[in-house]
């Protein structure tokens, strides 16, 4: 399938694809394409004209920025999985970054791509979620941060206004103690997840001290499980862990689709929050 | 209409484009290079996959103005003076292949998977692969093919 007609430019800077982006509400910012070229060759969507940011070196790459760690949102899933700044500043990217796609798909799309898609089954939003990331969005007047929390807005919308490009995140470390698992459930190992659990587990002397748990496709945005944040806290690793997963699915809307119909999903929400749980915390 | 440059398997070309052209096409419908196939319409299935830039990718989810000055290897730019690729030839002794349909993009990956990891466990090469669907063969002989295809290419480097 062959997608309609649109222009293309390729901006040698922010600045200027920031003024491309601005001059026209129907121009779309072109970063991996592995999100956006399926949506045009399906004729799902019809861009006037693609900005192309694939080249702009600024927006490439992770930097250790001692008490955050920063990835530019052209860095690519591939890049963000065996980044050791990653590795060692924000785990939890790592191991949910190996997990999207494939390895073809990993080596195009982006970090900051599959955070603007804002797609609810897309892995990295609640990994960032989980993590209070601060999302950078560049424009012709300057830049903005937009906390992780407010910058999901709905199915396949973020905050990100018109004229803006997200320019990378800040992702606050996580002292010691910390312990990070991605829980994905799917049928074929290249497939989007039906269900996924983000968990960051903080113990202390064989107990949850602290947790913060992050929900993927149990609504039209990532959602935080706050109910079981809570609940976690003080809980000994145990029995009891599965206790506190049982709210996992409390005040969220999952969809019904092919995979799954909404009671399944609530089903899968507290299974994989209590596995994900056990495996940050290192229990078995 | 944006003119670009591209190397595909060792030979540069320069091409007037429509930006809407994806790789795949150039490759087939302008240069010839129809080893590559198409498979699916919805990036799943791994057919096409190349290598652009040394890096595997699926062409069908590349525009062609996004491979401007990039260097691309199809399927047809690995084996030399007449005879297979080592893992080709991995592919066609262990009967890797039935219709042969995604043949050209499963030896892409496997090559791609090797710059990684030259000497891979099965579950890795299950892994590497997740990305490429074979609809004929159930998949137990392509393990086995880049088992032995990475054998193969490891002894070919160690010989003097
Ligand atoms: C077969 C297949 C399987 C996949 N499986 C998964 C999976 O399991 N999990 C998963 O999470 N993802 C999956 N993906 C999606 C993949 O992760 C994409 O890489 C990602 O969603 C988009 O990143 P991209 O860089 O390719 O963005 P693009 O496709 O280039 O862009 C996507 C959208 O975001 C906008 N955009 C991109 N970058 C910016 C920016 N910096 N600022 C502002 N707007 C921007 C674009 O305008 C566009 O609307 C899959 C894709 C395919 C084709
Ligand atoms: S044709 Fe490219 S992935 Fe199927
Ligand atoms: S051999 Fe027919 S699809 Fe793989």
């Amino acid at each position: 399938m062959i997608p309609a007609q649109f222009d293309y430019v390729r901006p040698a800077s922010l600045a200027e694809a920031c003024q491309e982006l601005g001059s026209d509400e129907d121009a779309k910012v072109l970063a991996g394409g592995q999100s956006l070229l399926p949506f045009l060759r399906l004729r799902l969507a019809y861009p006037s004209k693609l900005v192309d940011i694939g080249r702009l070196a600024d927006l490439r790459g992770v930097h250790d920025r001692g008490d955050h760690v920063h990835i530019g949102a052209m860095t690519t899933h591939d890049e963000v999985m065996r980044s050791p700044v990653v590795r060692e500043g924000c785990p939890l990217l790592a191991l949910t970054a190996a997990q999207v796609a494939d390895p073809a798909i990993r080596h195009r799309g982006t970090f900051g791509g599959s955070l603007a898609h804002a797609d609810p089954a897309g892995d990295l939003p609640a990994a960032v979620l989980a993590l209070d990331g601060v999302f950078v969005a560049a424009s012709a007047s300057g830049e903005r941060e937009i906390p992780a929390a407010e910058f999901f807005v709905d199915y396949l919308e973020s905050s990100l206004r018109q004229g803006e490009i997200l320019a990378g995140v800040r992702i606050p470390k996580l002292g010691a103690g910390w312990g990070f698992h991605y829980e994905k459930f799917h049928r074929t190992a290249q497939a989007w997840a039906i269900v996924g659990v983000a968990a960051a587990v903080r113990r202390s002397n064989g107990s949850i001290a602290e947790a913060r748990i992050a929900l993927t496709n149990m609504g039209p945005t990532p959602v935080r499980a706050r109910a079981v944040e809570t609940a976690l806290q003080g809980v000994e690793l145990g029995d009891q862990v599965r206790q506190a997963c049982v709210e996992a699915a409390a005040d969220t809307s999952p969809p019904a689709d092919l995979h799954a119909q909404p009671d399944y999903r609530r089903h899968l929400a507290k299974v994989l929050t209590d596995r994900a749980v056990r495996a940050a915390a290192g229990a078995p | 209409m944006p003119r670009i440059t591209v190397t595909v398997d060792g030979i540069q070309y320069e091409q007037d484009v429509e930006p809407r052209l994806l790789l795949v096409h150039l490759l087939r419908e302008r240069l010839g290079k129809t080893g590559t196939p198409v498979g699916c319409d919805t990036s799943n299935c791994g057919a096409c996959t190349v290598l652009l830039d040394g890096k595997s990718a699926k062409s069908c989810s590349v525009l062609a103005v996004q491979a401007d000055g990039c260097d691309v290897v199809t399927i047809e730019g690995l084996g030399a003076n007449g005879s297979l690729h080592p893992m080709q030839q991995a592919f066609h002794e262990e009967h890797a292949l039935q219709c042969g349909y995604c043949t050209p993009g499963m030896v892409m990956a496997a090559i791609d998977l090797l710059r990684q990891d030259p000497d891979p466990s099965e579950e890795t090469i299950r892994q590497g692969l997740e990305g490429n669907l074979c609809r004929c063969t159930g998949y137990c002989n392509i393990v086995r093919a880049v088992r032995r295809g990475a054998q193969e290419m490891g002894q070919a480097v160690s010989r003097p």
